[in-house]
């Protein structure tokens, strides 16, 4: 038995030809099983889906209702059969819902981590190793350079940043999904209670947290304060509405960015932060070596960011290391860009 | 250090330069003594460590780290001290140091003690004990190259401001004083005396120039000024004397006060006299002034070639005498200390070190006419080096800053030309939601009719309602996206003409179009023209200068 019997690479991506499925796929296909629900992993129009009910919801919140023909939904630590293989999710820690797929076949058991990280997250549940023969891990922040401090410590820095310039809007980029309502939630761990304002583009789903139990505490909407409302408020919005018309209602805000990029100078720099909050949903270098040894896994197979790093980091490591370089999935603070800038709300 | 690190890691995102000011001034009241004298040493570049240099920090790593590891990782990052700053590893379970991070003071009188061969394990332990931000300013630090932002002159702002004093003031005393500064501290804070300035060479902060404006010549009698060429290089000052020790010390500031003199060691070694001259920094071949392109090579440079000091000797041509033989000349009027120029200058006999010589006029038509064209009014070969005039109160002393009434510059025509925009990039700051970077273009001959070629960029020169304007013009009517920027339509029939002004114009192998413009600006938007109305490549080349 070798990985490659279980696993295989066509054009929509990750095939499992045993269980006769694809995992989170690029494009439509008959039966998908999805890590999380990011854009980039759970795309509309599959004809069968089966994910944790909290990725299938958000897959809803997204796309309708009508994502799919047929949800299947699989709770953390259940095991279903699909075609001729067990599939079992467990918890990945890196969004609300998000899963790690173990495939076992004939006592051959290969895990797909999709995007995972080891760190605290009060509204994800917590990343659990997964022994194995086989693992496909990403790669998005696989240089040692990467090593993300302590979220907590991060949102100290936010809130002193709010202390010090107490009259001036502190406006923090941070992804819709997860990163947004992470964020929210620190701050209000730091013991800030009052009311935060949200960009229109994270309601919903700010919203489905709070219907799974998450408190963000009080949320309110931008649209239609005055200028003078808006001042020495905590605003959180998409990364790219940072830059759009919408930013120009404050008058002289502090802009911050919550990504595992804001680790690099030049990178955050570029972004135009001047308060970078090192705040990743994606595991640190030392988190993915660490979780490749905990899963005592012979062989990995490195999927999206930097592969070449963690491949070589295997090889001195005796495991053997393929970089799979896969392509669709961009880190999606990254991908988040030009191509979905929104300019109204 | 971890303050210091703390004012480091701020200051690398701050693009403002009153919220630069304000940090530093916070980080100055707050340090104690030494650290903080230490790290104003480190922001005035007054630090220097020769034994610890990016070599040093390559070896320290490569023992710690996979050398494909870090190579993946400083070509991802791109800055040395960064990525040695983010992957240092640490010393290792069971190595792990008890001791406090050291601080700034401990780092800088340590390392100055110490000899070559201890300087790597003494890095090592304290890389150990910090944190990233702490270990990428203590990198920063050491290895000579702090470039965060804050100019010598921008940490002297601060420290006056620590005592309510002026920037000058601080000049004034900084070239004879050592860090940690403890004297200049005591002063500004008011607990001690104004150090005296013992320094043979110190920088005295020069006397600038308002903009000529009609007012200022209407009614005002042509005789009590004096004329001289605005050379287009830049403004040095060069001071030399004696020092205690009765060795000779030779200095070359820029206009800000920074030391340039190791960016000039051709000039530096001129400069064998006692006094300070204020002047232009020129490239001087054959005895012909050089393009600023040509000087602008020179500029900025740690190192530099003897091929580089062959090829593009330095200049000096004299505006003004502040100092002679320990005399401060300065309270003197600008006639007397023209004449102690005038004989000084005759005495160094150094064809590097020249007068920039008087425009004579009658009349301000006859300083006009000078103006329009200096080739023919003594700038001769020069002509095209001459950036317009100055015109100096003949009693005017040399007063630091810019005092009104004393002095004006009166800059040539700027040259004009009809570009069409053709793409569009949004600004920094508080321009970051405008599309406020330009990109135009000016019509050239191609295979099947005529196309726009890029010419030039400009990001300045508008008003805010003008910014806002173009902003929704492009917002609107953008035909293509590459990441930040964005194509505007820009076809003969439609599109947005802008006149934009220029200093000058240079041949340029990196732009597509062969010329390179000197500050370009919007001028004006000219929306009751059409794209094809805009200029050619044509006109912009009948403005280079020849050869």
């Amino acid at each position: 038995m070798r990985a490659e019997d279980l696993l295989t690479l066509d054009a929509a991506g990750l095939y499992c030809p045993p269980g006769g499925f694809h995992v989170d796929p690029v494009r439509p296909v008959a039966r998908a099983v999805i890590t999380h629900g990011h854009s980039d992993h759970a795309r509309a129009g599959h004809r069968a889906v089966l994910a944790t009910p909290e990725t299938l919801a958000i897959m809803a919140v997204r796309y309708g209702e009508g994502f799919t023909e047929a949800r299947q939904p699989i709770d953390y630590g259940e095991t279903v059969r699909v075609g001729a293989v067990d599939v079992t999710v467990y918890p990945a820690g890196h969004v609300l819902g998000s899963a790690q797929i173990l495939i076992e076949w004939k006592g051959f058991r290969l895990v797909v981590s999709g995007d995972y990280k080891r760190q605290a997250d009060p509204t994800a549940t917590a990343f659990e190793p997964v022994r194995c023969h086989a693992f496909i891990t990403e790669a998005t922040f696989a240089l040692p350079v990467f090593r993300h401090p302590a979220a907590a410590g991060e949102v100290v820095k936010l809130l002193d940043s709010h202390r010090l310039f107490p009259e001036r809007t502190h406006l923090v980029g941070a992804y819709a999904l997860g990163k947004a309502q992470r964020v929210i939630a620190e701050i209000r761990a730091a013991g800030y209670d009052a009311p935060i304002l949200i960009h229109g583009g994270l309601d919903r789903l700010c919203r489905f947290y709070g219907e799974q139990g998450i408190d963000l505490g009080p949320l309110e909407g931008v649209a239609g304060r005055a200028k003078k409302d808006l001042e020495g408020r905590i605003v959180l919005c998409p990364p790219s509405a940072t830059k759009d018309l919408w930013a120009r209602r404050f008058a002289d805000p502090v802009t911050a960015f919550a990504s595992g990029w804001m680790r690099v100078r030049a990178r955050a720099r570029q972004r135009g932060a001047e308060l970078p909050l090192i705040i990743s949903d994606h595991s640190d270098w030392d988190d993915l070596c660490e979780t490749i040894l905990d899963t005592e896994a012979e062989e990995v197979w490195v999927t999206h960011g930097q592969e070449d790093a963690l491949v070589h980091w295997c090889g001195e490591n005796g495991i053997r290391g393929r970089p799979l370089n896969l392509i669709g999935y961009g880190d999606e603070e990254e991908g988040e860009g030009a191509a979905t800038e929104s300019e109204g709300l | 250090m971890n303050r210091f690190a703390a004012l480091v890691d701020r200051l690398a995102y701050e693009p403002r330069r009153n919220a630069k000011i304000a940090l530093v001034r916070a980080y100055l009241a707050e340090a104690p003594d030494p650290d903080r004298g230490y790290a104003l040493a480190a922001l005035t570049g007054g630090l220097d460590f020769p034994h610890a240099k990016p070599n040093l920090v390559r070896a320290l790593i490569a023992e710690r780290t996979d050398p494909v590891l870090f190579a993946l990782s400083y070509d991802y990052v791109g800055d040395l001290s960064e990525t040695v700053a983010l992957m240092w590893p640490g010393p290792g379970p069971g190595a792990r140091s008890n001791l406090p991070p050291p601080g700034i003071a401990e780092v800088v009188e340590t390392l100055r003690a110490a000899s070559r061969l201890e300087i790597p394990r003494l890095i090592a332990g304290w890389l150990d004990r910090l944190d990233e931000a702490g270990r990428f300013a203590l990198l920063k630090l050491i290895t000579g190259a702090l470039r965060i932002g804050v100019s010598a002159r921008l940490a002297k702002t601060a420290l006056a401001r620590l005592g309510g004093r002026e920037p000058d003031e601080v000049e004034e005393v900084w070239h004879g004083l050592e860090p940690p500064y403890g004297d200049l501290f005591a002063w500004i804070e008011g607990r001690g005396a104004r150090p005296s300035s013992v320094d043979p060479a110190p920088f005295r902060p020069p006397m600038l120039a308002h903009a000529l404006e009609e007012r200022d010549v209407e009614g005002n009698d042509p005789a009590l000024f004096r004329a001289e060429w605005k050379w287009d290089g830049i403004r040095v000052q060069a001071a030399a004397g004696l020092g205690e020790d009765g060795r000779p010390v030779a200095r070359l500031f820029s206009r800000s006060g920074d030391d340039i003199s190791q960016t000039f060691p051709d000039l530096l070694e001129r400069l064998a006299f006692d006094g300070a001259i204020d002047g232009e920094l020129l490239v001087v071949i054959d005895g012909r002034v050089q393009p600023f392109a040509t000087l602008q090579q020179r500029l900025n440079r740690k190192t530099v070639t003897p091929k580089l000091l062959a090829d593009m000797p330095a200049a000096i041509r004299a505006y003004d005498l502040l100092a002679e033989g320990g005399e401060d000349l300065r309270a003197l009027p600008f006639d007397e200390r023209r004449a102690r120029l005038e004989a000084f200058v005759a005495r160094l006999g150094d064809p590097l070190i020249d007068l920039s010589p008087m425009i004579p006029f009658a009349s301000w038509d006859e300083l006009a006419a000078a103006r329009a064209d200096p080739a023919t009014h003594g700038a001769g070969g020069d002509a095209d080096a001459v950036e317009g005039v100055m015109i100096k109160r003949a009693l005017a002393p040399y007063v630091p800053g810019r005092p009104k009434g004393e002095w004006f510059k009166w800059k040539r025509d700027p040259f004009n030309v009809d570009a069409v925009l053709m793409y569009a990039q949004r600004g920094h700051g508080k321009r970051s939601s405008f599309y406020s970077d330009y990109t135009f273009g000016v019509w050239r001959e191609a295979a099947d009719g005529r196309e726009l070629v890029p010419v030039g960029k400009a990001y300045f020169g508008f008003t805010d309602e003008e910014l806002k304007t173009i902003d929704k013009f492009v917002r609107t009517n953008t035909v293509n996206r590459f990441g930040p920027v964005r194509e505007v339509t820009h076809t003969a029939e439609t599109g947005l003409v802008i006149e934009v002004a220029f200093e000058g114009l240079n041949r340029s192998t990196r732009h597509k179009s062969g010329v390179a413009m000197r500050f370009p600006r919007v001028a004006r938007l000219r929306w009751d023209k059409r794209p094809a109305e805009a200029d050619t490549l044509q006109t912009l080349l009948a403005l280079l200068p020849e050869g």
